[in-house]
Parts: C-alpha cells; sequence; structure tokens
C-alpha cells in the first residue's frame, strides 16, 4: 500500500536558487536580464561617449529652425518657413494617408481575390492563382516603379492645350496627366452641412435596419430583405435633402490654367504609384490568408448548411465566413503592418512621407542623422503598436467566444 | 618636435575613428568602440593603394562612365589628380557613385577619402556638417531649363510651374526662396539623381528642370534634340562648386586642396602636359621650379615625391586643359570659361603661391 507522505515544507535556502530545479530557471533569467541591460547601458554610454569625442552633441533644437524647403502633397498649412518639425508632422500625415489606403483598398482586392481562387469555375479560380503568383513574388519596390513608369507615360498636361486638344477630359471632368489626376472636388455651400448630417443619420439607420432584421430572424425566423433597404436607406434620405436644401453641394471641376491643372483635387504620381502597388502587393498576400481561412472551415459546415436550403452566398457570409475571419485576423494585422512599414519605399518615386521629409531632406540638411533616425524609428514603433493595439480588439470581438 | 607631431597626428586619427563609428552607430545605435587606432587618410590610401573618390551617379562631362566603363569627367579630373599625386598613377582610383543624399554620409563614414561631386561649398556643411571644402574648381549659380514651346523667357514667368529637384541639394533650398520671394508658387518633385530627373522632364511630367548652370548644360548636352530647350537667363545663387574631405584630417586635406591647386597654378604659370617634360629639365621661373618639384621641398612637405604636380599635370593636364576637353566650349557640353578664367584674364581663379 503506498502511503503518500507529505513533503516537509521545506525553508527557502540561498544555495536552492543554484541547486533547485524550481528556483534555477529564475536564476539564470536574472542573470540574463542583468547582462542585457549592462550591454545597453556600455552601448548607450559609448555611443555617447564617442559623439563627444567627435564634437556632435545630440540637440532637438533644430526642430524648431524653418525647414527650407517645399513639399509637394501637405495635408497640413506647410510653407518653406515652417519647422522642421511641421515638416515631420506633413510626413506623418502623408504616411498614413497612404497606409490607410492602402489597407483599405489590400483588403478589398484581397478578400475578392482569395474568395474567387476558390472558385469553381477554372478560369476565374486560375486568372486569381496567377494575380497571387505574380504579385507576391515580385518585389514591392519594383511594383511601385512599374506603376509610377506607367503613370509617367500618361499624356502631359500640355496635351489637353490648345483649341483641338490631342486629350479630352474623360467625362468632361476627371483629367489624367504624367503628373497624377485630377478628379472633381466638392464645394461645400450653405445649408451643405445639413445634407451631410442627414447621410451619417441614414448610415446610421441602416445598420439599426439590419440589427433589426438580424435579431428579427433569430428570435422568430422570419427574414427581411437587407440587401436592397440598406442601399435605399444609405442613399434616398440624403439625396432627397439634397434637393430640399436647394443643392448646397458643388463641384469643382479641374481645368487647365496656366502650367498645370486647377481646382479639384489632385491625387499626384507618387501617391498614385505607391497607393496602387502597395494595394496590388499586399492584396495578394492577403488573398493568401482570406483562402486559408476559408480552407480552414471544415466542409462538413457547408455541406450543413446547404442541407438546411442554404444558398452558395448565405453559407459564404453567414457561415463560412465568420468563422474563417477567426484566421484570416490574425495574419491581416501583419500585412497591414507591412503596409505602413513599406509605404517608406515611398522615396523611391518622390511621395513626401515621413521617410522622405524627416528622414530624407531634414536629415540631409541639417545632418542631424542620430536624432532624425531616433524620430523615425519611434514614429514607426508607436504606429506598428497602434495597429495591432486595434486589429487585437478587433480580433477580441471576433473570436471564438468560449462561454 | 617628431613626438608632438606623432602625437598631433594620432590624435587626429582618433578623431577621424569615432566619426566613422558615429555614423554607424546613428544607424544601429550600437557603435561598438573604434578599435585599434588606424594611419591617416593619407597614409590609408598609400597603404591601399587606391584612392576612393566620390563623385556623381553621371553627369556628362562632369563624371560619367565612357563606353569603356573608363570614368571621366572634371570632377573625376580632381580624383585622378590626387591619385596622382599620392599613388603616381591616374588609374589607383575606386570611383563612388553617390547621390545629393547619399554624398555626406559616405565622406564622413570614410567609406569614400574625398568627394568631387559638383557639391557647393556652404557655410553650414563646412561648419555644421564638419566637413573641409579644400578649394573650388568651378564657380558656378543655379539656373532654370525649360522646353521652348512653353515659351517661356524669364523664371519670373514660371508661377504654378512644376519643377524637378534633386533632393539633398542647395538647389532645393535656393528654389523654394527664390519662388517664395517672387511671391509665386510651384510644384516640387523630388527626384535623387539626374538620370531620373532627364525622362520627368523630357515626358513633360515636369515642365522645368533647376539646378547648377553647369549641371543643366551638361544635361541639355545629352538630349537627343538640345536646341528645343533653353536655358532661362536667371541665375538665382552662387554656387562655388569644389572637392571636400572630413574635418580633422589637415595633412589628407592639404594633399587635395594642393593637387588642385598644381593645376590652376600651372595653367597660370604655362605649365602643360605637353611642355611639362621639357620645363621639368629645369627652368629659369622658381615657382615653375618649385611646382615641378625641381626646386625646393614642397613634395616631402606634403608626404609625397618631389615629382608630384608635375606627373599631375603630364597625366591629367592643366585646369584649363581638362575644362576645355571636359566641359569646354569645344566639347557638346560648351560651357565658356566665364568666372573659371584665370585672375589674370578676368576671372575668379587663384592659386596661392607655390612657396
Ligand atoms: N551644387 C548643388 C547641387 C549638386 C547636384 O546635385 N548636381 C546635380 C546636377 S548638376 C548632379 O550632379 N547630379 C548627378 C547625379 O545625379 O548623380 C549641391 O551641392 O547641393
Amino acid at each position: 500500500m503506498a502511503t503518500v507522505t507529505e513533503p516537509p515544507v521545506e525553508s527557502f535556502r540561498l544555495s536552492m536558487l543554484l541547486n533547485d530545479t524550481r528556483y534555477r530557471g529564475y536564476t539564470f533569467q536574472f542573470i540574463a536580464l542583468l547582462l542585457l541591460v549592462f550591454a545597453i547601458a556600455w552601448l548607450g554610454q559609448n555611443l555617447i561617449q564617442n559623439l563627444q569625442a567627435a564634437g556632435l552633441d545630440i540637440s532637438w533644437t533644430f526642430l524648431g529652425e524653418p525647414a527650407g524647403y517645399d513639399i509637394n502633397q501637405t495635408l497640413i498649412p506647410y510653407t518653406s518657413q515652417s519647422t522642421h518639425l511641421q515638416a515631420a508632422w506633413v510626413g506623418v500625415l502623408n504616411t498614413l494617408l497612404v497606409a490607410f489606403m492602402g489597407c483599405v483598398t489590400a483588403t478589398v482586392i484581397g478578400v475578392i481575390a482569395g474568395v474567387l481562387r476558390l472558385s469553381n469555375n477554372w478560369l476565374i479560380a486560375k486568372l486569381m492563382s496567377a494575380y497571387v503568383e505574380a504579385f507576391r513574388n515580385v518585389p514591392v519596390l519594383i511594383w511601385i516603379l512599374i506603376i509610377s513608369t506607367i503613370v509617367t507615360l500618361l499624356p502631359a498636361p500640355r496635351a489637353y492645350r490648345g483649341e483641338t486638344p490631342d486629350v479630352e477630359m474623360l467625362f468632361g471632368a476627371i483629367a489624367y496627366t504624367n503628373r497624377g489626376v485630377y478628379i472633381p472636388a466638392p464645394v461645400w455651400g450653405p445649408g451643405s452641412s445639413v445634407v451631410v448630417i442627414t447621410f451619417l443619420l441614414s448610415i446610421v439607420a441602416m445598420f439599426a435596419y439590419r440589427r433589426y432584421a438580424k435579431t428579427l430572424l433569430y428570435s422568430t425566423g422570419r427574414l427581411l430583405p437587407t440587401f436592397w433597404p440598406s442601399i435605399g436607406i444609405f442613399f434616398l434620405p440624403a439625396i432627397v435633402m439634397f434637393f430640399i436644401m436647394g443643392q448646397p453641394i458643388s463641384l469643382d471641376y479641374p481645368a487647365l490654367q496656366g502650367f498645370n491643372f486647377q481646382g479639384g483635387i489632385q491625387l499626384q504620381r507618387p501617391l498614385i504609384a505607391l497607393w496602387l502597388a502597395l494595394s496590388i502587393y499586399t492584396g495578394a498576400f492577403i488573398a493568401e490568408n482570406v483562402r486559408a481561412g476559408i480552407q480552414a472551415v471544415s466542409k462538413g459546415q457547408t455541406e450543413a448548411a446547404g442541407s438546411l436550403g442554404m444558398r452558395p452566398n448565405r453559407i459564404m457570409s453567414l457561415v463560412v465566413l465568420p468563422q474563417a475571419l477567426r484566421v484570416i485576423v490574425p495574419p491581416l494585422i501583419s500585412q497591414y503592418l507591412n503596409i505602413t512599414k513599406n509605404s517608406s519605399l515611398a522615396i523611391a518615386v518622390g511621395y513626401a512621407d515621413i521617410t522622405a521629409t524627416l528622414g530624407g531632406i531634414t536629415l540631409n540638411q541639417t545632418g542631424r542623422a542620430i536624432e532624425c533616425i531616433l524620430l523615425l524609428m519611434l514614429f514607426y514603433l508607436v504606429i506598428s503598436l497602434c495597429i495591432s493595439a486595434i486589429m487585437n480588439v478587433y480580433n477580441n470581438a471576433v473570436k471564438l467566444k468560449e462561454r | 618636435m617628431a613626438d608632438g607631431a606623432a602625437e598631433k597626428s594620432v590624435a587626429n586619427q582618433e578623431e577621424v575613428n569615432m566619426k566613422k563609428s558615429v555614423i554607424l552607430g546613428a544607424v544601429t545605435i550600437a557603435s561598438l568602440s573604434a578599435g585599434a587606432a588606424v594611419a591617416g587618410t593619407l597614409d590609408d590610401v598609400k597603404a591601399r593603394g587606391k584612392l576612393n573618390c566620390g563623385v556623381t551617379t553621371g553627369l556628362v562631362g562632369f563624371a560619367a562612365p565612357d563606353a569603356n566603363g573608363e570614368w571621366e569627367g572634371f570632377d573625376v579630373a580632381v580624383c585622378r589628380a590626387v591619385a596622382t599625386a599620392v599613388l603616381g598613377d591616374p588609374t589607383a582610383v575606386e570611383f563612388v557613385p553617390t547621390t545629393g543624399k547619399t554624398r555626406f554620409t559616405a565622406l564622413a563614414s570614410g567609406e569614400i577619402d574625398m568627394l568631387a561631386r559638383n557639391t557647393t561649398w556652404t557655410f553650414s556643411r563646412d561648419v555644421d556638417l564638419k566637413f573641409e571644402f579644400v578649394g573650388i574648381n568651378y564657380y558656378d549659380g543655379q539656373g532654370f531649363m525649360v522646353p521652348k514651346e512653353l515659351g517661356v523667357t524669364s523664371a519670373k514667368d514660371l508661377d504654378g510651374a512644376t519643377v524637378c529637384i534633386q533632393t539633398g541639394t542647395t538647389t532645393e533650398l535656393n528654389l523654394a526662396d527664390f519662388f517664395r520671394a517672387n511671391n509665386i508658387s510651384y510644384e516640387p518633385v523630388p527626384i535623387e539623381t539626374n538620370a531620373e530627373a532627364q525622362p520627368l522632364y523630357l515626358d513633360g511630367a515636369c515642365d522645368v528642370y533647376t539646378t547648377d548652370a553647369s549641371g543643366l548644360a551638361a544635361t541639355r548636352a545629352a538630349f537627343e534634340n538640345p536646341a528645343d530647350h533653353v536655358v532661362l537667363p536667371e541665375i538665382i545663387s552662387k554656387e562655388p562648386l569644389g572637392p571636400l574631405v572630413r574635418h580633422g584630417d589637415h595633412e589628407w586635406g592639404d594633399v587635395v586642396r594642393w593637387s588642385l591647386n598644381s593645376m590652376i597654378a600651372a595653367e597660370e604659370l604655362g605649365v602643360t602636359s605637353v611642355n611639362v617634360a621639357e620645363l621639368a629639365g629645369g627652368t629659369d621661373n622658381p615657382e615653375i621650379n618649385r611646382l615641378l618639384g625641381t626646386e625646393g621641398t614642397l613634395g616631402e612637405m606634403l608626404g609625397l615625391e618631389a615629382d608630384w604636380a608635375k606627373n599631375i599635370i603630364m597625366n591629367i593636364g592643366n585646369y584649363g586643359e581638362v575644362f576645355e576637353s571636359n566641359i569646354g566650349e569645344a566639347t557638346p557640353i560648351g560651357l565658356a570659361r566665364g568666372l573659371n578664367a584665370q585672375w589674370t584674364d578676368g576671372g575668379l581663379l587663384y592659386s596661392p603661391p607655390f612657396r
């Protein structure tokens, strides 16, 4: 008969830090930590000493001095007399702009391509495979340069000039030139805010309706149509309000004036090249994530839903995708991070992102390499952590709820 | 005395080494100590048997590889002159192409021993970036080039134009100043190299290309139809272009400075690649004799052979010869001497005496 003897309660002895396997791990981790701290301190000390010896001091005053250079795409007020700090902010916003646009389009492209790659239609499936393989396997820098070159092949603004111009504007409203694409810009007249608010409210209403339809479906089993009503709620009230308020929003069309098109919204060549390249390149990766996610949902789910009489579209959107999202979202986070970091290739086409302003011209003109690179690292770190945090919140929302 | 000099040069060397590690540190934030002290740049180059010289990525007439891949040009000649003075061999040069942006890092980090890349001598580059401009080999100013068909006759008519500029240059800053001072607007298209700018300008993606006037002439000369483009009359800045080295290594700075001066002085004294061999036999002009090493110990003072300058002029030519063969009026670039004539001809070139 086995007797279970209580282990004697040992008092902690210092030697246990080395001899006792329970504590030994901590000891070594602690030693490793100390070494790491010392190593970092030594490197830091060395840096400071060498900087001093070379007569280089770390100083941030240059950020307050006039930058002296102009930037071609500024989302906030900026002139060459603005400070280097302001130039850095211009760069930050440009980075965020192209990263945001890239994430949105890459996701749309990726989801469509990923779903279609699993299509039963042989041609479509093969086309999507070709897209994924072609774009995933060529470096994004090459894509940026290719697209930039394609845009340069568009007609120059001067081709639009004269009595019988060589090129006409698209629909009389859109001008595509080798400097970029010009589209009409909205002009907000008095009363336009009412229209905008109506529009925002109808978006809220649309979601409320869909939610209502869902609860109704779950509680009573009655299926309300959602697609057309959603579209209706989305557009109609704003359009009606637009006419009630006497058409307060008008369009400012781009027009050739002097050397360039003036008016409208300009999407410059660098922005277009960077945005499209990042989108189609990363879209190919996202397509693979989506495909993996869908294939991770067991076939039995689809068959079960099919045997309940659901149509293929509904099976995809109600049964497969919600489960696939759990597999798709984590790698999606890293694709978003990739887009943001890859946007620093902007410099290849002269897009004024943070790497081009702070890490490029400012660094070069002031010679403050260490300060600029530190700031740059800090920026990318903060942005990456923010994207991770936001996407993790979303991931928690869609992940399997274990009760 | 000898000890003092040795100590001084050790201090210099350390300074240089420190600087190398600082740049590394800037990128990796892990600047390990510079290791054992090595010799100054002059000794480095002698030991290596090759001069690392930073040039442009390609600007015909100033620095560009020819059909056989041999670098040639006005700035290249300065590199070759220094290599000749130090190593006795004009081909002992490793040419390192640099862009407007990478050139200073390349020099500060020690990747190159000297930079000869139509670089403007400015206060902040000299004082703040800690470089030493050893002289001026071309007095220049910033200009504008536009296609003739635009019908523009003055830079002040450029309101709203799209302008191609090389980033990391003084061009970029002058341009902003000029347009602001004249209260007109423009859209900058920043590019890295001259080669990138050409197709953008020719396809009309920019209306205007602006850079140093000499660079404009060189760029235009490479066009299929140079006559379709005009350089506007305004020169909006002073761009004294010259070779530079790192701050602190004065012995090396002296070598580069006097290599350049020897070519300028040679032209003033009438020494050419053709007559130098004969003149090196001895003349009754003591300055020529000192220059060519038949009198005095100037070479020794620099730590070079006595015939260092004679070799330069024999292999490379004097300033005027280099100018005429690379960018002068007989070449497609067709630059007149203008400010770059000898002071005796009403220009600004003036070498301090060889004495
Ligand atoms: N002198 C100015 C501008 C120098 C510059 O970038 N020049 C152009 C055109 S003249 C050049 O050399 N380009 C050759 C290349 O792209 O490598 C400076 O020092 O900042």
